[in-house]
């Protein structure tokens, strides 16, 4: 899948803002879930960020996103107020979910943002149906559809990557390939772990990537999203890309050495693009540290929104759960 | 059972309410597993393809999960599908795109994303088609907040309730008998708005009311009739929605007649018929003149043969039975 040109030149500053936004953000909530501000299951997207980043950056606003339960970066990267999330985060009505739905359900209807989805496999049928309402209204929209690598296991995967093709719907199906799935090594789980060749035998174009470059992530989902444009039928991307932190707050990571982690942290998505800016001399020392007290600003900017918050009264408990009328 | 073959049938019945909406809302799409060339396992959608295209009748591979989770995903994004799952008992490969997805996506999103699907299922035994193609496991999804299920039991209901469904804007499950298929009556008018998602009193009757639903009315309307000839009138109330049930006719209805007969072709035990009898427990308690009784499915998988099948199925002797020995043990 060469010689599409990407929709566009990508704004490289931009695509790094984002990146540390979402790193600073994941590590605030390491920070507010210690200090039992946030409950519940935590996943955080600590070294993958160049996948979100770089895949939603070619979206335009009339597509349609469905993510995973590790979510806040793509909710970030599509846009959605960090305060919104981090009030989601502790539980509050001014939440992007209105507190119902916590860290693994982000919701933003109007961007387009189907949630966060904490079954493995099962945003894949939803994106499909979504692509098919998109196909049906001959709309020029797409869905991403992100999941990970334990979602192969799932049959929900290939019954979607079938129907997707089957019907030629636009989905850019986006593998974050970690290399775990929760903890069980990708080599364990599945008889072939060459993704995206297992993909394209679904009969799509379908390729694989460096996940922690984002430039990379960035051109090759511009590549599939001009392809999915042009012919209607979904595209497959692998994003080769390691979790740096643990799978949930609950995970005492018995199934991995640190030799391991400290191998991928070599190859920090955020400090190789950082260190790619300032080859370019696109970024010196002075404008690392504004573009670091940026995200730091707006990470505490979400969390003092996200304090202000209120609790929804426990006489609205049976709220949403049927429309209002 | 009327014979009349100038009335229209049960399957022709839905049809006919298929065509209406998606003659009338281009949002509407049908999809299931050969409903197109096919006409339908049960031939309901027979001939829809050739009217409405395949854009919108949609034969899909033998993946549950994913056509639902596609339904899903479509009712999502602003469409209104109807997808077609062969039999109930297959259903449960779709399970957790209804429960995990389609009954909890309006809730956890805070009431931004709402799904307006319809799925239709069929459900229930008398075919001799065994165990995996026969049960009764609407109580499954009657369980769950953020659904909501149908149970047409008459031609009128095939006719005229999914366009409620349809109206609604979320998940609507409509589970009907299989062997209601062939049942022959008039169309009739459509219900009233405000009766659509209740339950209705088909025969009247003074001495005990028998709360049916899906197949078990006609067997409750049988047993009445044969009540009647031993001089005891017997109200029979069909459901028709299972989730909202409508518990004021219940408890309306157990005021009313004191005797309470819950007729279930579903297993007794966690079942709808349970709820029932504690719906009139708790509110209706003091207006009985005797326990609650229930005829349910027999508690086995059900079998092949022939008579054992009929034996795990609620028959109208049973219900005879069961609406003397109530009458009888009156205090």
């Amino acid at each position: 899948m060469t010689g599409t040109p990407p929709s566009g030149a990508p704004d490289v500053l931009a695509l790094h803002r984002r990146m540390l936004l979402i790193r600073r953000f994941e590590e605030a909530c390491a920070e507010l879930y210690a200090a039992e501000r946030i409950r519940g299951f935590l996943h955080l997207y600590v070294g993958e960020e160049a996948v979100a980043v770089g895949a939603l950056d070619v979206l335009d606003p009339g597509d349609s996103v469905v993510a995973t339960y590790r979510e806040h970066a793509h909710a970030i990267a599509r846009g959605l107020e960090p305060g919104a999330i981090m009030a989601e985060m502790i539980g509050r009505a001014e939440g992007c979910s209105g507190g119902r739905g916590g860290s693994m359900h982000l919701f933003d209807r109007a961007r387009g943002f189907l949630g966060g989805n904490a079954i493995v496999g099962a945003g894949l049928p939803n994106a499909v149906g979504v692509a098919l309402a998109q196909s049906m209204r001959e709309e020029r929209a797409l869905t991403a559809c992100f999941f990970g690598d334990g979602a192969v296991a799932e049959g929900a995967f290939h019954e979607s990557l079938n129907l997707a093709a089957l019907w030629s719907l636009p989905v850019l199906f986006v593998c974050e390939n970690n290399g775990y799935a929760m903890g069980t090594a990708i080599d364990r789980a599945l008889a072939q772990t060459d993704l995206a060749m297992l993909a394209s035998r679904y009969g799509m174009p379908a390729q694989k990537v460096d996940g922690m470059d984002v430039r990379a992530v960035r051109a090759a989902s511009a590549a599939a999203v001009d392809g999915i444009r042009a012919d209607g039928g979904p595209a497959f991307l692998e994003c080769v890309t390691y979790r740096f932190r643990a799978h949930s707050m609950y995970d005492p990571e018995r199934y991995r050495d640190r030799a391991e982690v400290d191998r991928w942290r070599a190859r920090d998505p955020v400090l190789l693009h950082e260190r790619r800016l300032r080859e370019e001399g696109l970024l010196d020392d002075a404008g690392a540290g504004a573009l670091a007290a940026e995200a730091e600003q707006a990470v505490a900017a979400a969390i003092a929104f996200a304090d202000a918050g209120t609790l929804e009264p426990v006489a609205d408990l049976y709220r949403h759960v049927y429309e209002e009328r | 059972m009327s014979a009349n073959e100038d009335q229209p049938s049960y399957r022709e019945a839905m049809r006919e309410a298929l065509r209406e909406a998606l003659r009338e809302d281009e949002r509407v799409f049908l999809m299931g597993e050969d409903i197109g060339r096919y006409g339908g396992s049960y031939a309901v959608t027979l001939g829809l393809l050739d009217e409405f295209g395949e854009r919108r009748i949609r034969d899909t591979p033998l993946s549950e999960l994913t056509f639902v989770g596609a339904g899903i995903g479509a009712a999502m994004a602003g469409m209104r599908p109807i997808v077609e799952i062969m039999t109930i008992n297959f259903s449960l490969l779709a399970l957790d795109q209804i429960v995990n997805t389609a009954a909890v996506a309006r809730h956890m999103s805070g009431g931004q994303v709402g799904v307006p699907v319809v799925i239709r299922m069929a459900s229930g035994g008398g075919r001799q088609v065994a165990a995996q193609h026969s049960h009764s496991l609407e109580a499954w999804y009657a369980h769950v907040p953020g659904l909501s299920v149908m149970a047409p039991a008459t031609v009128g209901d095939a006719r005229w309730m999914l366009a409620a469904a349809l109206e609604d804007p979320d998940p609507v499950v409509i589970v009907e008998h299989s062997g209601l298929y062939n049942l022959r009556a008039p169309l009739g008018e459509p219900p009233a708005p405000d009766r659509a998602w209740r339950a209705a009193v088909l025969r009247p009757g003074d001495d005990l009311t028998i709360v049916a639903y899906g197949g078990a009315v006609q067997t409750a309307l049988a047993g009445a009739e044969r009540l009647a000839e031993e001089g005891i009138g017997a109200e029979v109330l069909d459901l028709r929605v299972l989730r909202p049930l409508d518990v004021d006719a219940i408890v309306e209805a157990a005021a009313r007649t004191r005797r309470v007969l819950v007729v279930d072709e579903g297993w007794r035990t966690v079942g709808l018929s349970a709820e029932i009898a504690a719906v009139v427990s708790d509110r209706a308690f003091y207006d009985l003149d005797a326990p609650v009784a229930r005829v349910c499915g027999a508690e086995v998988p059900m079998p092949y043969a022939g008579h054992l099948e009929r034996a795990a199925i609620p028959q109208p002797e049973d219900v005879a039975a069961a609406g003397h020995h109530l009458v009888a043990a009156d205090g």
